[in-house]
């Protein structure tokens, strides 16, 4: 079966996706990305989508979903890496991903996600990385 | 063979009249919207001749279309380029050709007394010039469609530069109504240059649009919706107090975008959204 890696980067799951997404591919990696996320406790999910040319509807609404099952699985997502190209498409295809994270590039996005673990450690007074 | 050869020998063998009679006509006639010296005037009329009975030389047909005539057409739209270029009007440059004809017609007359053979040389003459005539002016217009195409575009990439102010902060001063076109434009290459410049804020400043309806809104949250999918925030500023009594008068929500009065207010905010500070030399120094 065709799978998109998820490799694990300390609390992260770190997924990059250097093919072009079809229907199948993109729901075999929302079970994927769920189990691991259940599996690993991984507090924070970083999706790469720098190799992402196209882009259709039913994959954009499923990287939405995906950070929103993440999200419930109490890990944060952060998109990186999308093209103009891609933000064009989604933005006129009506879904601008409210909710999701974004950033630029894997270390900015790796930089969010640590300093939203941050505040939620602040929050709660638990630190999430040192035991 | 004498027939045959009757144009392309008056050519050669009136050369100096024709053409003194061509410079006259155009002096007289046409040259009234021109810029160009008598001295220009004949340059460019013995350059044509000269191409002219090149081609006329042995026989000719009045398909102009055929290779026969490529020297002719060639140089006549080179002509055109030229006339476009120095303030003709479509008008003066056909009548460069037309003019052409009263010597040529002159010559001919002259050259013998046959009247089915004069007949048969006006009828092909005057079919060649104007279809040259024609050619001309279609040079011209297609030379003018591309000033006027190429201008658009200029138009189109100048009023959307994107300037960096800073590292990871970009900046697009739009000047100018927001059209769906250009929206397009600016949005693309706002979006390339938060690429380039690896930013991490984008500053809108709408100082320069001089009208705001809910087209434009919906234009200019794409825009920020597209930068925020990429990674990076969106400040919105220059809006004057009419504006944002349009915008709320058309009941526009702007959402969570921030928006600020001044392309320094947004600066300011946006240098710290980055973690910088900017203060004066004499605190620094104090600080030390």
């Amino acid at each position: 079966m065709e799978q998109i890696p998820v490799l694990k980067l300390g609390d992260f799951l770190l997924v990059s996706i250097q093919v072009e997404l079809h229907d199948e591919l993109v729901l075999n990696l929302q079970d994927d990305l769920t189990s691991r996320i259940q599996r690993t406790h991984a507090r924070g999910v970083l999706i790469d989508i720098s190799a992402l040319e196209i882009v259709d509807s039913f994959i954009g609404r499923t990287l939405g979903h995906i950070a929103a099952m993440a999200r419930v699985l109490d890990a944060t997502t952060v998109l990186v890496g999308m093209r103009p190209a891609v933000a064009i498409t989604l933005v006129e295809l009506g879904m601008s991903l409210k909710g999701i994270r974004t950033a630029l590039d894997i270390d900015k996005g790796m930089a969010l996600l640590r300093l939203s673990l941050d505040e939620a450690s602040d929050e709660t007074g638990v630190s999430p990385s040192s035991p | 063979m004498l027939k045959r050869a009757g144009l392309a020998d008056i050519l050669i063998k009136d050369e100096a009249e024709i053409l003194a009679n061509w410079v006259a006509e155009q002096l007289s006639g046409g040259a009234k919207g021109g810029t160009l010296s008598e001295q220009e005037i004949k340059e460019s009329s013995r350059a044509f001749l000269s191409v002219f009975a090149t081609a006329v030389k042995h026989d000719y047909t009045e398909q102009i279309t055929s290779a026969q005539w490529d020297g002719v057409r060639a140089h006549l739209a080179k002509l055109s380029r030229e006339r476009v270029v120095q303030g003709f009007s479509s008008e003066d440059t056909a009548t460069f050709i037309f003019s052409l004809k009263k010597p040529l017609f002159d010559s001919l007359r002259k050259s013998g007394d046959d009247a089915d053979r004069l007949n048969e040389e006006f009828w092909k003459l005057t079919q060649v010039l104007d279809k040259l005539g024609l050619v001309t002016v279609s040079e011209y217009q297609k030379s003018r469609q591309q000033i006027i195409e190429r201008q658009q575009q200029e138009l189109l990439d100048l009023t959307t530069p994107v300037v960096k102010l800073w590292d990871s902060i970009v900046a697009l001063p739009l000047i100018g109504t927001l059209d769906s076109e250009r929206t397009q434009v600016v949005m693309e290459s706002l979006l390339d240059s938060i690429v380039e410049n690896e930013a991490a804020i984008a500053i809108i400043d709408i100082t320069g649009v001089p009208t705001v309806d809910t087209l434009v809104a919906q234009h200019l949250l794409k825009t920020v919706a597209a930068a925020r999918l990429m990674g990076a925030e969106c400040i919105i500023s220059g809006i004057r107090p009419q504006i944002a009594q349009t915008i709320v008068h058309l009941g526009v929500d702007l959402g969570d975008v921030v928006t600020k009065a001044t392309l320094a207010e947004a600066l300011k905010i946006a240098l710290r959204r980055v973690g910088l500070t900017v203060s004066k030399l004499g605190s620094v120094k104090a600080g030390e």
